[in-house]
């Protein structure tokens, strides 16, 4: 297809950092490439078999991979929540590691431990993707996250805001090291209690990436092309009235788009949403989240024939 | 160099580290997981003139020959020690200990969500980013750490 050649072919994606820009820029022309003619990409891994590892439950993530291994012609095993409970009781992570690789061509894993997916691909005897661990890496979501602002925006140039749980988030920080291998200037959203880790940010110091923090949306609605929100989640919170406070103070709406905000500025979410962004939102030129949704099928598309060499 | 020998009784077999930063010799042992009581006869000198360093430290262990792991851990809390390897009163071997690349097994992750505090099968492993000063990041979960916890 495009240049640079076998740079996926059995490579395992654990984070973001592992790729450089150019090869995430190949990832995203890959997508484009798919999306374009979608149908004639049936039968590419046909025989293929992804194995899918789930020791949290995530449907939307799950069914995402299911569809676009099914698109390629390939298929999928699933690890049920009945023999998630007998790992649970006897066979160390690692053994499962060992037995399911034996089963599949390559595998996602989502595990609520960081850095469960690294040392998974240690052991495992095929590629590992991985679909979310704890609350550090989930390199699928960061990819389609940028295939949709380069889509539905621009990346070059774009000032991207990223408004919500930014301490806990684990798509938030994934994204925040991507948009950083882009030049992206950024600016944090949140409560002050939910602000980005210090550790981040000395990373993006490092990298002499600009970028700025605010508590109230209201205040720089009008700089943004992309506005990137998050949920802000009731457990973060000791107390049900201080969270209502806060969630309500965050939540987007209509009129706070068409007042404040620039023409061509578009909304993303990860979803699934609590009331962050009013339903109202959907139907306006901003909203982007579903379709965000859509080409998350591409993206894991173009990874899963990437890594299997289907693709080049 | 010779005459700070003498400060220490000589050995007949172990194990010598010697220009441990003044004050660190204490860490030392508790890296080495020797307490007391031990097994090995142990003698230190704690705040010892060095032409180098101005003040050192000096551990010496005997009947005890310091392994490569062992000695990771040093260089992690004492940058400049020299080991000398002593038989039959004579040094047979003697290098600085110098912190690798990668340290493994021997420093607790302090994320306490990391797959290493998670699972006791997953052994901790660190990748050395700088060493002076000195900042390690966990393989697994990605972690940043400058002050070392020892497992
Ligand atoms: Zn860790």
């Amino acid at each position: 297809m495009v240049a640079i050649r076998g740079t996926l072919k059995g490579r395992d994606v654990i984070s973001i950092n592992d790729f450089s820009r150019e090869e995430i820029d190949h990832i995203l022309k890959v997508s484009d490439c798919i999306e374009k003619d979608l149908d004639s990409k049936f039968g590419l891994l046909s025989g293929k078999i992804l194995s899918i590892l789930f020791f949290e439950p995530s449907t939307r993530t799950r069914m995402s991979f299911e569809s676009a291994m099914y698109k390629l012609g390939g298929r999928c095993i699933n690890m049920g929540p009945t023999e998630l409970t007998s790992v649970k009781k006897g066979e160390t992570f690692s053994d499962t590691i060992k037995v399911i690789s034996k089963y599949a061509d390559v595998m996602v894993l989502r595990h609520p431990s960081d850095g469960a997916a690294r040392y998974a691909s240690e052991i495992s005897d095929v590629p590992i993707i991985n679909g979310g661990d704890g609350t550090g890496q989930h390199p699928t979501q960061t990819l389609l996250d940028l295939y949709t602002i380069k889509k539905e925006s621009k990346l070059e140039g774009a000032n991207i805001g990223i408004l919500g749980d930014l301490k806990y988030g684990r798509t938030v920080h994934s994204l925040v090291y991507a948009l950083s291998m882009y030049g992206i200037d950024m600016t944090f959203i949140s409560p002050p209690n939910l602000s980005l880790p210090e550790e981040i940010k000395e990373d993006l110091d490092d990298k002499k990436i600009s970028y700025e923090e605010c508590e109230r949306i209201e205040d720089v609605i009008g700089d943004l092309d992309v506005l990137y929100v998050t949920r802000i989640q009731r457990e973060r919170f000791p107390d049900i009235m201080e969270y209502k406070k806060v969630s309500g103070s965050y939540k987007i709406t209509k009129d706070m788009l068409e007042e404040g905000g620039k023409e061509n500025l578009i909304i993303l979410h990860p979803l699934p949403r609590i009331g962050e962004i009013d339903p109202d939102v959907d139907d306006t030129k901003y909203a982007r989240y579903f379709l965000q949704t859509k080409y998350g099928v591409v993206v894991r598309m173009a990874i899963l024939g990437l890594m299997l060499g289907g693709f080049e | 160099m010779k005459r700070e020998k003498l400060r220490v009784e000589p050995i007949k077999d172990g194990t010598v580290i010697d220009h441990i930063m003044s004050g660190q010799a204490l860490n030392v042992l508790k890296v080495l997981k020797i307490k007391s009581p031990s097994e090995e006869t142990v003698s230190m000198a704690m705040n010892v003139s060095s032409r180098e360093m101005g003040k050192k430290d000096i551990v010496k262990v005997e009947d005890r020959r310091l392994g490569k792991g062992e000695l990771n851990k040093i260089a992690l809390i004492a940058t400049n020690a020299t080991i000398n390897i002593i038989e039959e009163y004579a040094v047979v071997e003697k290098y600085r200990v110098s912190v690798p690349k990668f340290i493994d097994g021997i420093i607790r992750c302090k994320n306490q969500n990391c797959i290493t505090n998670r699972d006791e099968d997953v052994a901790t492993r660190f990748k050395v980013e700088s060493k002076d000063p000195l900042s390690l990041r966990c393989v697994y979960c990605g972690s940043r750490t400058s002050s070392v916890e020892f497992l």
